[in-house]
């Protein structure tokens, strides 16, 4: 029986940090749901041991059926007619197990339906069922949108929809339009308030809707009439049940083909506000893109452990010159810098994956009672780090995801180029993660305020301030010089005081701040578990002479000679 | 209507992931090298009930199995996936049973069980293959039984509809209940453990693993009563304890033996339909296919 939690011991390791004590605590306030819920924790290593053994039904349902599905759904792929969407019948059977098992509305709160995880454990089956089919994820991933329902909606919509979601129904979050992308202040989806049934009518065009014909949608559109910007902007929920919106075609896809991307009609849909009109993008949306963001970084975890683990397969049993090719050093070093890219990787998704859950579980906490200040203050803390780690984790891990898929078919040689190996999907599946939910570009964006403003090299100090075990003491002083380089290129760059220097030396100066702190999440492993030396001491090698190379690059760098980059 | 439905189900040694140390030198099976697990025709027959449950509101499923203290594993995992509650039959004679003493014992605990409308079970367990224990239970009862059940197409009237597989075809059947049945591995998969219940159940324990237990969860045990597994001796069923284990099974393995495949002979073809079609018919004609 193949379990992809099983058989992926660093997955029990992150789910078991020290941190989750303080987040089961805000998350199951004293264990009061033990005497309503016959299925709520009684005590916290109750919750732990409910995590772990839900973690194994997922892993099951993934190594045993939904794993062996992903060939047969990238080549079948959904189908539409008469404006509804037909799955794969794959991926039909994915979703009917993982509704089953009751993998529906796992964050949501016991009074909807929901099994009141955390984020960590709820990331952590976005992870692995990533692996098993990346394209599948987005669509059990959606259940992510009855988080901003929760947040945002009140306490109606709450009871009507969330339950729906824990029961299995499918959600979708209808931003993109055709002129509106990356720029979705453009949006002009028209939403039109009827006084006399008090309900609102959409009508307008969304583009590469991914689970358009969805059950439950949320969408943006512009409810004040005249407007131009993100601030005529509101959130709807659109239910299926109610009819108007049809589906008008289907994106033929390179990858995640399981997936259905559709382009919507709505004429004239009913619908219904969901929290404040004009807040629709400013606030609620990017709310959903940050919990999207997650999603996005576990599905690349996810690829990168698939890609690790089909390149290192091959490259064991693949025979040339009389021996296993993966003894070359070419071919052993593309395997070992795989598996160290998937292992920084997957400490940066549940880093991040902590500081969201105490900053939203306390975020929780304040709707039913005034936060401690010291809570606040705890609050405020997580939520600039899961701010300043969430664009940070999805540039990097997506771009690693791509290049994990890359060497894996480098490593399968010519027989990677054929269709008859898991590499080649998984290559062109992780190809849309670093575009969507904001492209590497507009992460970098968002993470250079964080560059400038020090909250990088704040927790890059706070990381040096911990305890290493005695023999890790070279690479720590190692990271400390990084953090150096890195601290030097940030000074020298916003010296310039020259936003277009600063935002052309971005991406370098983002990239050189992750990999000290990949690094550093690698040697706090390494304290926990022996097992990831080798990972910590291949990922700083390599982060050590990328950050000398961006060094090198500022350093040198004339900025009269930005002009010969311009047209 | 709602339906009493019990399901016989046995841990079994999972003799499909059999390595080279799964003998022992005396002949014997290498339990040790095995791991324990839900016998899956026996999950198959499982989905079969838990789906006319679902089709039949308020209708019950209870997990029957007989075994060691650690076949209460076989209880907890009908209770992940839907079924309602289960009893281990469990005593030091009753092992050592062939399929006579098994059936007996087996129905005895269900004349214990207050009243039911169905039986389901798995055709065969994949360590014995003898399809014989279901219909020894029927006869036992005096319940009419269909074996080999593909799907129960529903219940009607007190009576029930089936889809047996047989070698040639298919059939449907109707009988009336209470009736038995044995399902094929045919059917349906059994659904995966549901998150709700496992967290619901997994503290669920016999009187004798929670004096093995570390005492963890006790007191929780105590104060919900669908967390402790109810274990029956041959006393509490009532049965002869002649006619029970090793005392009660005229079945005698006289030798086992480990039979290794040889390829004897090796044929070469062209490849050329008329060729492989003629291999095909000779496959067919000594059985070796289809």
């Amino acid at each position: 029986m193949a379990n992809f939690y099983l058989d992926n011991p660093s997955l029990k390791h992150h789910l078991n940090h020290p941190l989750m004590k303080r987040i089961v605590e805000l998350k199951e306030r004293n264990f009061a749901d033990k005497d309503q819920y016959d299925y709520a924790p009684v005590d916290f290593e109750d919750a732990m041991d409910s995590y772990d053994k839900v973690l194994e039904i997922v892993g099951e349902i993934c190594g045993e059926i939904i794993g062996p599905n992903a060939e047969g759904v990238d080549h079948e792929g959904p189908t539409v007619s008469n404006g509804r969407v037909t799955y794969a019948q794959g991926t039909q059977q994915n979703l009917d197990a993982t509704v089953k098992a009751g993998l529906m509305g796992i964050s949501m709160p016991r009074r909807y339906g929901g099994l009141n995880f955390p984020i960590v454990p709820y990331i952590m089956a976005a992870d692995i069922v990533s692996r098993a089919d990346a394209g599948f994820e987005n669509l059990w991933g959606l259940q992510d949108c009855a988080e901003t329902l929760y947040e945002f909606g009140n306490e109606d919509q709450r009871q009507r929809y969330i339950p729906r979601v824990c029961g299995g129904e499918t959600m979708s979050m209808d931003l993109t339009e055709p002129d509106a992308g990356s720029d979705l202040q453009s949006v002009m989806l028209k939403a039109t308030y009827n006084e006399q049934d008090g309900y609102w009518y959409l009508n307008g065009v969304k583009r590469f809707i991914t689970n358009g014909d969805a059950d439950i949608h949320l969408v943006l559109a512009r409810s004040e009439e005249g407007t131009k910007d993100g601030r005529g902007l509101s959130m709807f929920i659109y239910d299926k049940r109610n009819g108007g919106v049809n589906v008008r075609r289907i994106e033929n896809k390179m990858g995640i083909k399981g997936s259905p991307t559709c382009e919507l009609v709505f004429k004239n849909a009913k619908a219904e506000l969901c929290g404040d009109r004009k807040l629709g993008l400013i606030k609620y949306v990017m709310a959903l893109m940050n919990g999207a963001r997650l999603g996005i970084m576990a599905q690349a975890v996810g690829l990168s452990e698939a890609a690790y683990r089909e390149g290192e397969a091959y490259a064991k049993e693949r025979r040339q010159f009389g021996k296993a090719i993966i003894e070359f050093p070419a071919v052993y070093e593309m395997v070992a810098l795989m598996r160290a890219k998937a292992d920084a990787s997957r400490a940066m998704l549940y880093e991040t994956a902590r500081f969201v859950d105490i900053y939203k579980a306390l975020d929780d906490i304040a709707k039913e009672r005034k936060l401690t200040p010291e809570e606040r203050a705890e609050q405020k803390r997580y939520a600039k780090l899961a701010d300043a780690f969430t664009p940070m984790g999805k540039g990097m891990t997506t771009e690693y995801a791509n290049q994990n898929a890359y060497d894996a078919i480098q490593i399968h040689g010519g027989s990677g180029f054929m269709k008859d190996y898991a590499c080649e999907r998984i290559y062109r599946d992780a190809r849309i993660t670093n575009i969507y939910e904001g492209t590497t570009q507009l992460q970098v964006v968002a993470a250079i305020r964080h560059v400038t403003t020090g909250t990088y090299l704040n927790r890059m100090r706070e990381y040096e301030a911990m305890e290493y075990k005695p023999e890790l003491e070279g690479l720590k002083k190692r990271l400390i010089a990084m953090t150096e380089k890195y601290a030097e290129m940030v000074q020298r760059v916003t010296d310039s005081k020259d936003n277009e220097y600063i935002d052309f030396m971005a991406r370098r100066l983002v990239e050189s701040g992750a990999h000290v702190i990949f690094g550093y999440l690698l040697l706090q492993d390494v304290n926990a578990c022996e097992c990831f030396l080798r990972s910590a001491e291949v990922y700083i090698n390599y982060g050590e002479a990328e950050v000398a190379k961006h060094f090198h690059f500022i350093t040198t760098f004339d900025t009269d000679a930005l002009g010969y980059y311009k047209q | 209507m709602s339906l009493k439905i019990i399901v016989l189900a046995k841990q079994v040694p999972d003799t499909r992931n059999v390595g080279k140390d799964a003998m022992k030198a005396d002949g014997t099976v290498n339990r040790a090298a095995l791991p324990a697990i839900f016998n899956p025709e026996d999950l198959n027959a499982l989905e079969q009930a838990l789906r006319l449950k679902d089709a039949n509101p308020g209708s019950t499923v209870t997990i029957l199995t007989m075994g060691p203290g650690r076949a209460a594993e076989i209880i907890r995992e009908g209770l992940y996936r839907g079924a309602d509650n289960g009893y281990l039959l469990t005593d030091r004679a009753f092992a050592g049973a062939d399929t006579l003493a098994t059936s007996y014992a087996i129905s005895m605990a269900i004349r214990k069980i207050d009243g039911y409308d169905l039986i389901v079970c798995g055709r065969q367990a994949i360590d014995g293959d003898t399809a014989q224990v279901g219909p020894q239970v029927a006869e036992k009862l005096k319940l009419p039984q269909i074996t080999y059940v593909e799907e129960i197409l529903g219940v009607e009237n007190g009576k029930i509809k089936a889809k047996r597989r047989l070698e040639r075809g298919v059939e449907t059947v109707e009988g009336p209940l209470p009736m038995l049945l044995t399902v094929n591995g045919t059917a349906p998969d059994c659904r995966p453990r549901n998150a709700k219940f496992v967290q619901k159940y997994k503290h669920a324990k016999t009187v004798t693993e929670k004096q093995e237990a570390d005492a963890d969860y006790t007191d929780l045990c105590n104060s919900r009563p669908y967390l402790n597994l109810p274990e029956w001796s041959v006393a509490d069923v009532n049965a002869d304890v002649k006619a029970c284990g090793l005392s009660g099974s005229p079945t005698k393995v006289k030798k086992i033996e480990s039979v290794i495949f040889q390829a004897k002979e090796s044929k070469t073809l062209t490849p050329a339909d008329d060729e492989i079609e003629s291999l095909m018919k000779e496959l067919i004609a000594n059985h070796t296919i289809g």
